[in-house]
């Protein structure tokens, strides 16, 4: 018999960590004659799988100095994400459908995405974004885009209010149809940011 | 000459009346059962004392399992909380899970208070300045996980990651998955609840209120929504459902074997008055047989009851005999005395002989049929002999039947050309017994089970929705206190998460890791060093780590407070999720406790128990025991099974011996026993051909068909005895010298029927055991009847 399951990992934290997964979306080489949401959603939409390494800094006020952590992404439309983490220790996080899963050492822990009620709405505008679903994304986010085709920044903002107690703002940069960076600015002013770097497909 | 039978008849019918009186004062003062606790062993062994106590009030026999089917998710989900609402306020739940987080905060607020007197990893060298230093760059390192937020809100204060530790070894099991804010079955199609009772899975009474209380809450909030569907299963549930099942299936037996043996009777006898008397030795061989299991061990079981209402087809041959092998009047039947009865005693001896075996055994549930058969039995033939007679009255006669017992003789003068087909019946047989022998017998202890398959599988069903695995291993620490156990199981735990870091384990649980030990929250407390040592320590493990000591203030202070914090007793686990945990796994039985540590085995490996076993053993702690609960159960029913067939043998040499004594001739013995054991190999080459595994329950019908076969050989060896010196001829010898009178055969056709009838009607029961029962009974006295015919001994030939 075991215990009933017990939250380990608090809402907060797999937001932060969704929001990460959700937004490393890679490449879709397209054109587009006018540049604007809509189109980068298309784009996106359009990416069936992907592969890419991360440098990740996380900005934490109670640290002296950033702590870093590199590793691997992989993402397969439309639902399947993975971050594997090799430094400094190795772990993983994946996200199948509505079941994440870490492993740490040999821990390993599966959440299911509806023990966390707030967080279900925040997977929705990740699953928004993935699938270009430009209606999903808006019923929890402001979105806002900036620059051009060759530099832009999708900025999205939190509109309900237990979201806002978590996350400030998350700011995707890309090239093309390619995420470059997302940071993430939490409500506390500790912020992370991860640098993507497109891999050969495997 | 005839005033003395007459008052020899009185003070037969008075002692008669005075018997059934005591018996029937008795009988309304028995108590019935209908646990499986008669199919356990009267002296079991410590592993089976302890796999008892598991089954009667260990870890999962307070669980109910809840299904709700039908109507669309969110309804199901909106209905499990409300049932969930009520349940949570009755006082006969410990608790009632449906995924709704009810006590996540008193979970977490439990945890983080005690985490120094809770965690593992709480040691002298956990807060020197290696260990600090070590643990600190440990959470910073988490910081930087995908995880890391979770430690970063709790780093000031537990830069140590003593609740990150406690997380992770409470979250090793799998919940279900939650759909609209309650569990739910994988595919979707159920919500699901589980539910622990406070009363023990043995107090079925109990366990049938919280089944009531569960189906009244689904049916107060399902009101509005017909379609759905409550489904509960569970030990408790399961025996309540059994004892159900029993109690209607026995009831409407004992109706319907009554009803039919008095058809059958009726159509024979064509009097109404024969039939009244011809179940008089019946209801009295049933009252002395209750009586006697009621006083021989202090409860009947309702599947001797059940037995006992095919023993009823059997009772009432006695007085078929009487009735009709001897029809004409009162000098006939003390005719009938003197020339059948020594051949019916020495039946009713042989049926004693056999069953007398089954008192031996060790198991309470046949030594019961044991003694019910030989009570039963005995005060039937005696109520048939000594006041049966008397209460026939002047006039009294039965239809006469010397038509079909004629016709039987033509029959049976002609059986013996029968014998190279049943020869070669029997040489089929033997060769079907010779394939089937490895998998003739069942040595399962489920197979005694009475719960039908379809409960079974909603059981499998629910658990595996649940992720709830069956436990087969378990590690048992027993004591005399609470805290000696929780010491063992402290010790046990270190050994056993050895196992765990070599991949031998998945993991285990035990009540220690809830709440430990007095001694070992001493020892934690006494691993905290002092406020001021402890921030010297702290200023040297900070450095060459990105951390200011000072953000370590509120940690200073809460080892403070736990230095002298007072120690967890099992009542601050109240309102926890974990109460449910340390309530299960540790159990207080009269002035002992136990605990059991159920072991996890590694994903698609199975446990290797030896390994574990020598690693407890090694460490030469007393009074531990790893039980492997499927072996150990398995073991327990084949050592009965194998007991049984050991004491069938016995009460087999025993019936051999009882002839050879009263025959003095082997050749005589084989003629007698031939006929019976062909009908118990052909049988039993039956019962392997329809693929039915032999069962405890079987043996004991192949004894009933010797026990009851053995008075149709005896009647067919009759005629190979010349007639006794002054012996009358009798009107319906007048057939063919020697030859068997028509009139037994029929008696012996109509006793065979109402004994197919009884027992027949056993096959259509859903109890697995009673079942076993009537199929082997049934097919096995028409066979024992028709093998005597063949086999006996031809006048001419």
């Amino acid at each position: 018999m075991t215990p009933p399951s017990f939250p380990a990992i608090s809402a907060r934290v797999l937001r932060e960590v969704l929001v990460a997964l959700a937004l490393l979306l890679t490449p879709v080489i397209g054109h587009a004659a006018e540049w604007n949401i809509d189109q980068l959603m298309h784009g996106l939409s359009q990416i069936r799988s992907d592969h890419a390494t991360f440098i990740e800094k996380k900005f934490i006020a109670m640290l002296e100095e950033p702590v870093e952590s590199s590793g691997e992404l992989f993402y397969t439309a439309p639902d399947h994400l993975e971050k594997r983490t090799l430094e400094p220790k190795p772990e993983s996080m994946i996200l199948e459908q509505d079941t994440l899963v870490f492993e740490r050492g040999r821990q390993k822990h599966n959440l299911q995405l509806q023990d966390y009620p707030e967080l279900a709405a925040f997977i929705d505008s990740i699953r928004g974004t993935l699938a270009g679903d430009r209606k999903a994304l808006e019923r929890n986010y402001q979105l806002s885009l900036d620059g051009t085709i060759e530099q832009w920044t999708l900025q999205l903002l939190p509109m309900d209010e237990t979201m806002q107690a978590v996350v400030r703002r998350i700011c995707i940069a890309g090239v093309g149809y390619t995420v470059r960076s997302i940071e993430i600015t939490q409500a506390d002013g500790d912020s992370s940011l991860m640098l993507i770097e497109k891999m050969a497909a495997p | 000459m005839k005033r003395i039978p007459v008052r020899r008849g009185r003070a037969a019918i008075t002692l008669w009346l005075m018997f059934i009186l005591v018996c029937g004062i008795i009988v309304s003062r028995t108590q019935f059962t209908t646990d499986l606790s008669a199919f356990l062993p009267s002296s079991p062994t410590p592993e089976q004392q302890l796999l008892l106590e598991q089954i009667r009030d260990g870890l999962a026999s307070r669980l109910i399992l809840v299904g709700l089917e039908g109507a669309d998710a969110p309804t199901r989900a909106e209905l499990s909380r409300q049932i969930a609402r009520r349940l949570r306020t009755d006082p006969a739940f410990v608790s009632v899970n449906n995924g709704e987080p009810v006590n996540a905060e008193r979970d977490r607020a439990f945890l983080f208070d005690n985490r120094y007197l809770l965690s593992p990893a709480v040691t002298p060298a956990r807060f020197s300045v290696d260990g600090l230093h070590a643990a600190l760059s440990d959470s910073i390192d988490l910081l930087a996980s995908p995880a890391g937020l979770l430690v970063k809100s709790l780093l000031p204060r537990d830069p140590t990651g003593e609740m990150v530790q406690l997380l992770d070894q409470i979250n090793s099991g799998t919940s279900p998955k939650m759909v609209d804010g309650a569990w739910a079955s994988r595919d979707g199609a159920r919500a699901l609840m589980l539910m622990q009772t406070r009363a023990s899975g043995a107090d079925i009474d109990a366990q049938q209120r919280a089944m009531a209380a569960i189906r009244q809450a689904f049916d107060t909030v399902s009101g509005a929504t017909p379609a759905a569907r409550l489904l509960m299963t569970g030990p408790g549930v399961f025996s309540v459902n059994s004892r159900e099942a029993i109690k209607s299936q026995v009831s409407r037996l004992a109706i319907i074997s009554v009803v039919l043996i008095a058809t059958l009777l009726l159509l024979i006898y064509r009097s109404f008055t024969a039939l009244a008397l011809g179940f008089l030795p019946v209801f009295s061989g049933a009252l002395a047989a209750i009586t006697a299991v009621s006083l021989g061990f202090g409860a009947v079981h309702g599947i001797t009851l059940g037995f006992g209402t095919a023993l009823i087809g059997e009772a009432v041959d006695y007085s078929i005999y009487l009735f009709v092998q001897s029809e004409q009047g009162d000098s006939d039947r003390q005719h009938w005395i003197k020339r059948f009865w020594p051949t019916i005693r020495l039946g009713v001896l042989t049926s004693i002989f056999g069953f007398a075996s089954l008192l031996l055994s060790g198991f309470p549930g046949l030594a019961q049929l044991g003694l019910y058969s030989i009570a039963g039995l005995v005060a039937a033939a005696t109520v048939t002999r000594f006041v049966l007679p008397h209460l026939l009255p002047a006039n009294f006669r039965i239809h006469d039947v010397s038509a079909i017992g004629l016709a039987l003789l033509r029959l049976v003068q002609r059986a013996a050309a029968l014998r190279w087909a049943v020869a070669i019946v029997l040489l089929a047989a033997c060769v079907i017994l010779a394939e089937h022998r490895t998998s003739l017998w069942n040595d399962k202890i489920s197979s005694l089970s009475p719960v039908s398959q379809a409960d079974v599988t909603l059981d499998e069903s629910l658990r595996s929705d649940m992720g709830l695995p069956d436990v087969r291993y378990l590690v048992v620490v027993s004591g005399a206190s609470r805290e000696t156990v929780l010491r063992t199981c402290e010790q046990v735990s270190t050994i056993l998460q050895t196992q765990v870091d070599q991949g031998e384990l998945a993991g285990f649980e035990s009540p220690s890791r809830y709440l430990p030990s007095t001694a070992m929250q001493r020892a934690r407390q006494a691993s905290l060093p002092s406020p001021a040592l402890l921030e010297t320590r702290l200023a040297q493990a900070v450095q060459g780590l990105p951390v200011r000591a000072q953000l370590f203030t509120p940690f200073i202070d809460d080892i403070a407070a736990a230095r002298s914090q007072p120690l967890l007793q099992g009542v601050d686990l109240e309102q926890t999720s974990m109460a449910m945990a340390v309530d299960a796994l540790l159990i207080q039985q009269d002035h002992h406790w136990s605990a059991s540590l159920p072991l996890a085995a590694p994903e698609n490996v199975s446990i290797n128990a030896n390994r574990i076993r020598v690693a407890l053993n090694d460490a030469g702690l007393p009074d531990v025991l790893l039980v492997d609960m499927k072996a150990e159960s398995d073991r327990l029913y084949s050592g009965y099974l194998h007991e049984a067939i050991l004491l069938s043998s016995g009460g087999l040499v025993a019936i051999i011996g009882l002839l050879l004594m009263v025959f003095r001739s082997p050749g005589r013995v084989l003629r007698i026993i031939a006929p019976l054991a062909a009908a118990v190999i052909t049988v039993t080459a039956g019962l392997a051909v329809f693929g039915q595994q032999l069962i405890i329950l079987h043996l004991v019908g192949l004894l009933l068909v010797v026990a009851v076969g053995s008075n149709y050989a005896l009647f067919f060896d009759r005629t190979g005895r010349p007639p006794h010196p002054g012996e009358a001829i009798m009107a319906d010898t007048r057939t063919i010298g020697q030859t068997i009178p028509p009139r037994t055969l029929a008696s012996m056709l109509f006793a065979s029927l109402t004994t197919v009838a009884g027992f027949g009607l056993l096959s259509f029961a859903n109890v697995s055991i009673l079942q076993a029962l009537g199929v082997t009974v049934a097919p096995g006295v028409i066979l024992a009847l028709i093998y005597s015919a063949i086999f006996a001994r031809q006048p001419d030939a």
